[in-house]
């Protein structure tokens, strides 16, 4: 197909709530393609990450070529780029989506429309692209199709009215999902013989190829020897291999052209070198229209993580660093505190980016963490007139060189059944959330609207929310600002020591009660010793909250029965043990599990 | 080739009702079942041929309850040890049961050779007594005490627990001093211990145990040290007291690493460098017809870095703790190459003393767990 090539490509995404059936259509379309036999078909071949599966949400974007014959047998190229679903991952979903002309949205039949997925329709109207609604999972018998298209044409305000109705598991009219990405995706148009400019929009290292780099090609050609730049980070290499995503493997080719997606390997060592949203290009003929929708993100939630045992700092490192490789959001920092030693200061989009980078570092690189109360970024004024970015509550400048202090702000969208209204306002209102406005989507659901501070919902919103509306309420923020505050540093000190990992910036509305939580949390992990030790939290030289750990008096063994030395030896060992995963301040031992404990102070 | 020097252990499971405040493994059986266990006993005993090849310097009866068994049994266990080489100045105790005894039965387990007693008192307030499940009196003691010195017994050790549900200050003073006004050989005072699996433990969960706090523990132990002190007993180790010579060579085996080898259901043994023990199923017992093989279930050959482990905080039970020479010398190696950190704080926090010695200071026995598990390598 020579200059009507492009006209038999699609790139398109699937965007969908979690549950939605998102990675079920993925696999039925992939199977109808032809491509793979039913033996081959892995369950859910989108998604190869254990951690992925567990959680049911897609973490890393992927991409798929699919090969389509339409009614009058014209081959069709379809490159289905995944996206994953979940807010903090904004960014990734944003890169994906700027490699495609279009976005099947789709849409549980008995659950209607969803914060999240709204979030990311937005994400591709922004992008220019395509929506093509899909009514997924009809066959269940509390499908309602008719009122989640009028939900769509009413909140989202596309046309949904000739979506197609199907269900993905039950293999219901998927073919009409494959005549409308040929008829709604609008194919790509780029001029194969301008410079080139490709879209990296992933990238992951393999031992073996270097790192293997995800692109959309605008613009130009690509191939084995092509001398390519990589604009932003300004490092060139050439290249060994270009080639399409079959699915689970990589298909070698001659060269990718404007309009395809595929992969390109360079021996480039490292990921950071490949900044995805970065423009490719050919080093002596480069493209003077590089992408630039393309922000560097900035994460919003920061904390310290630091290696249980204290030799494993470098291997914490080289975790985090390969890691950093196919994460361009995670951001990490050499830190050392007191308490905890040798560390990093690593930055996330969320708390669900924190949890999952905490998974795969313990899970994956097998490495015992011992992590920090999370927090997110101040705005700290001085009186000079200076302004700073605090991300770390132990940097927190002197009080009275302080003029005020901005906290961000985010607009918090929650999507739920009409009866946990009550509940979850209370909820929003716990947190410092102002409240926006309340919209009916239907008769037995509505938005609820709030301004929150971002520094309320990192710590535990989402478990919250979920466990307050049984799991109904689903939840979105964005950031919208920064605003003064009255915030106060809440110190805790062990033994009259301030141990720099366990202090947080807080409201002072709510230092009180937190002060008092983490002191009784600290009373219950902390064993006794020898001597008395009084848990404190203080806000400058005040002590807000108080608890005492009484003087050990006494530990002793029982009667040797009979020379059982065996077992008084295991009891000892026990003990022995516990000291070992504890970590000194002063004179006190602190186990490990104590700084955890106070990131769930509502538990119980 | 000269022989090496071993105490024996005997177990006897038999209660007649269980204290609420013991795991030890005992139980209530009849006298068919005292029987057979008494015949599986002797067949262990026999068959152990090896111990031929040592010195038997004390034996120790213990339970349970072991004068809850016809005295007969008793003679006919010893006989089969006595067919072995016992030392002429062997100590051998048995432990007795106030409830359990008789003017005639002491007569007679004197009579067999047994020449040190071990009577678990506990308390001497009747009230006590009864919460903690014991099944005598404080008169019955009494006379049993008196009849075990007339049919002259004059060694005799006596067992107290403190710290019991609900005890007073008052009661463990008086209970100490009229102990003392007996003026047994040998007294041993353990704290109580909250243990799974006992009554106390299933009453603690429900919410109906007074425990003592650790302030008034402390407070019931220094009174006990102080006292006994006065009156002329040394604490050779954490909770054992004695007049000068009468400490217990027996209980001294199992603090100094020497050997023992235990007879009987879930008896624990340690022989040249290997800890043992046998079952703790009664039935498997009873079928193994005392076959070493099928009653042996443990089983573990002390590798050097456990011997120095258990050297040092087995050692540290006794008041005179152990050698700076003799583990330099049993060992081969300095002891300060090993230990040098834990010595230095353990010193620093003021919880050992060195000399050419390392024991535990007062303040050391109080947390002797934490010290102990400080020297685990």
């Amino acid at each position: 197909m020579p200059e009507n090539r492009q006209k038999y490509i699609r790139n398109f995404s699937i965007i969908a709530h979690i549950d939605h059936g998102k990675s079920t259509l993925a696999d039925r379309l992939i199977q109808k393609s032809g491509l793979l036999t039913e033996r081959e078909m892995q369950e859910q071949v989108l998604d190869n990450m254990d951690l992925e599966r567990e959680r049911g949400i897609t973490i890393k974007a992927q991409a798929v070529r699919l090969i389509h014959k339409d009614k009058e047998g014209n081959e069709y190229i379809l490159n289905l780029i995944d996206t994953p679903g979940h807010v903090d991952f904004n960014y990734e979903v944003s890169r994906s989506l700027a490699a495609c002309e279009g976005a099947l949205l789709v849409v549980d039949a008995a659950q209607g429309v969803e914060a999240q997925t709204l979030a990311n329709v937005y994400l591709a109207i922004d992008n220019n692209l395509e929506v093509v609604p899909i009514i997924n999972k009809i066959d269940l018998p509390s499908a309602n199709p008719e009122n989640v298209i009028k939900e769509i044409e009413d909140i989202i305000g596309i046309v949904a009215e000739d979506a197609p109705l199907i269900s993905a598991k039950a293999d219901i009219n998927i073919d009409q999902v494959f005549d409308k990405i040929i008829d709604s995706v609008p194919a790509p148009n780029g001029d194969e013989n301008a410079p080139l400019k490709a879209l990296i929009f992933d990238s992951f290292y393999d031992a073996y190829k270097g790192v293997i780099v995800f692109i959309r090609v605008v613009d130009g050609k690509v191939k084995k020897g092509t001398k390519i730049k990589f604009m932003a980070t300004n490092k060139e290499f050439e290249v060994v291999d270009v080639g399409f995503f079959g699915p689970g493997r990589f298909i070698s080719t001659d060269e990718l052209q404007a309009g395809d997606v595929g992969y390109l390997t360079a021996s480039i060592k490292n990921v950071r070198d490949t900044r995805i949203g970065d423009t490719v290009t050919e080093s002596n003929n480069p493209t003077n229209t590089p992408f630039a929708g393309y922000k560097k993100v900035n994460p919003m939630v920061y904390c310290g993580i630091f290696p249980a045992d204290g030799s494993k700092y470098p291997d914490l490192r080289d975790a985090l660093e390969k890691l950093q490789l196919n994460d361009a959001s995670l951001y990490f920092e050499a830190e050392t505190s007191v308490a905890l030693g040798f560390g990093f200061r690593c930055g996330f989009l969320g708390l669900l980016h924190l949890e999952i980078i905490q998974e795969r570092l313990e899970r994956e690189y097998n490495l015992d963490l011992v992590m920090t109360t999370p927090s997110v970024i101040y705005n700290i004024y001085m009186t000079d007139g200076s302004m700073i970015k605090l991300s770390n509550p132990s940097d927190l400048p002197d009080v009275t060189k302080i003029q005020k202090m901005e906290e961000p702000i985010v607009k918090a969208e929650i999507i739920l059944p009409t009866e946990y209204i009550g509940t979850i306002m209370e909820l929003c209102q716990e947190r410092r959330g102002e409240y926006v406005t309340m919209e009916y989507l239907e008769e037995t659901r509505a938005t609820l609207t709030y301004k929150m501070p971002l520094n309320e919902i990192i710590y535990d919103f989402f478990d919250v929310l979920k466990s307050r509306s049984r799991g109904y309420a689903s939840f979105d923020y964005e950031l919208i600002g920064y605003e003064e505050s009255d915030l106060v540093k809440l110190d805790i000190m062990v033994n009259r020591e301030v141990v720099d990992a366990l202090s947080f910036i807080v409201h002072r509305s709510n230092a009180y009660e937190r002060g008092r939580k983490i002191c009784a949390k600290l009373k219950k992990e902390i064993s006794r010793h020898q001597f008395e030790i009084p848990i404190q939290a203080s806000i400058g030289n005040k002590i807000i909250a108080r608890e005492t750990i009484s003087a050990l008096r006494k530990d002793v063994l029982s009667k040797c029965y009979g020379g059982d030395i065996t077992r008084k030896k295991k009891l000892l060992e026990k003990q022995k043990e516990g000291k070992k995963r504890m970590r000194q301040i002063g004179s006190v031992d602190v186990p490990q599990s104590a700084f955890m404990s106070v990131l769930k102070l509502d538990e119980d | 080739m000269q022989k090496s020097d071993v105490g024996i252990y005997i177990h006897i499971p038999f209660c007649k009702s269980k204290c609420f405040y013991c795991d030890f493994n005992s139980f209530h059986a009849n006298n068919g079942e005292f029987e057979f266990y008494k015949n599986i006993l002797i067949k262990e005993i026999s068959s152990f041929e090896k111990l031929k090849n040592y010195n038997i310097k004390s034996i120790f009866i213990g339970g349970g309850t072991p004068t809850i068994i016809p005295e007969e049994y008793i003679n006919e266990i010893l006989e089969a040890i006595f067919n072995y080489n016992i030392n002429r100045d062997a100590e051998i105790t048995i432990e007795a049961n106030p409830g359990t005894l008789t003017y005639e039965k002491l007569k007679n387990l004197k009579s067999f050779g047994i020449n040190r007693l071990s009577i678990g008192v506990q308390s001497l307030n009747n009230k006590i007594l009864k919460n903690i499940g014991r099944i005598h009196t404080k008169e019955e003691f009494l006379k049993n005490y008196e009849d075990a010195i007339s049919v002259g017994f004059n060694n005799i050790n006596l067992d107290l627990i403190f710290s019991l549900p609900d005890q007073k200050f008052s009661e463990w003073k008086d209970t100490l001093k009229n102990i003392i006004s007996l003026n047994p050989k040998h007294i041993s005072t353990y704290g109580l211990i909250l243990e799974e699996g006992t009554k106390f433990y299933e009453m603690y969960q429900n919410g109906n145990l007074n425990l003592v706090d650790d302030y008034l523990d402390r407070k019931m132990y220094y009174y006990a040290k102080e006292i006994l002190s006065i009156n002329g007993y040394e604490q050779y180790e954490i909770s054992n007291f004695a007049k000068s010579g009468f400490e217990s060579k027996h209980n001294i085996i199992y603090w100094t690493m020497e050997n023992y080898k235990g007879f009987g259901l879930g008896a624990h043994s340690y022989l040249d460098g290997i800890r043992s023990s046998n079952t703790t199923n009664f039935n498997k017992y009873l079928n193994s017809d005392g076959e070493i093989s099928k009653l042996e279930d443990y089983k573990n050959i002390l590798s050097e870095k456990d011997k120095i482990e258990e050297f040092m905080f087995l050692g540290l039970r006794l008041s005179k703790g152990i050698s700076i020479e003799d583990f330099n010398k049993k060992f081969n190696k300095n002891i300060y190459d090993i230990y040098s950190d834990v010595i230095k704080n353990n010193l620093n926090k003021g919880l050992i003393t060195v000399t050419d010695r390392i024991y535990l200071t007062e303040k050391g026995k109080d947390i002797s767990n934490t010290v102990m598990a400080d020297f685990l390598l």
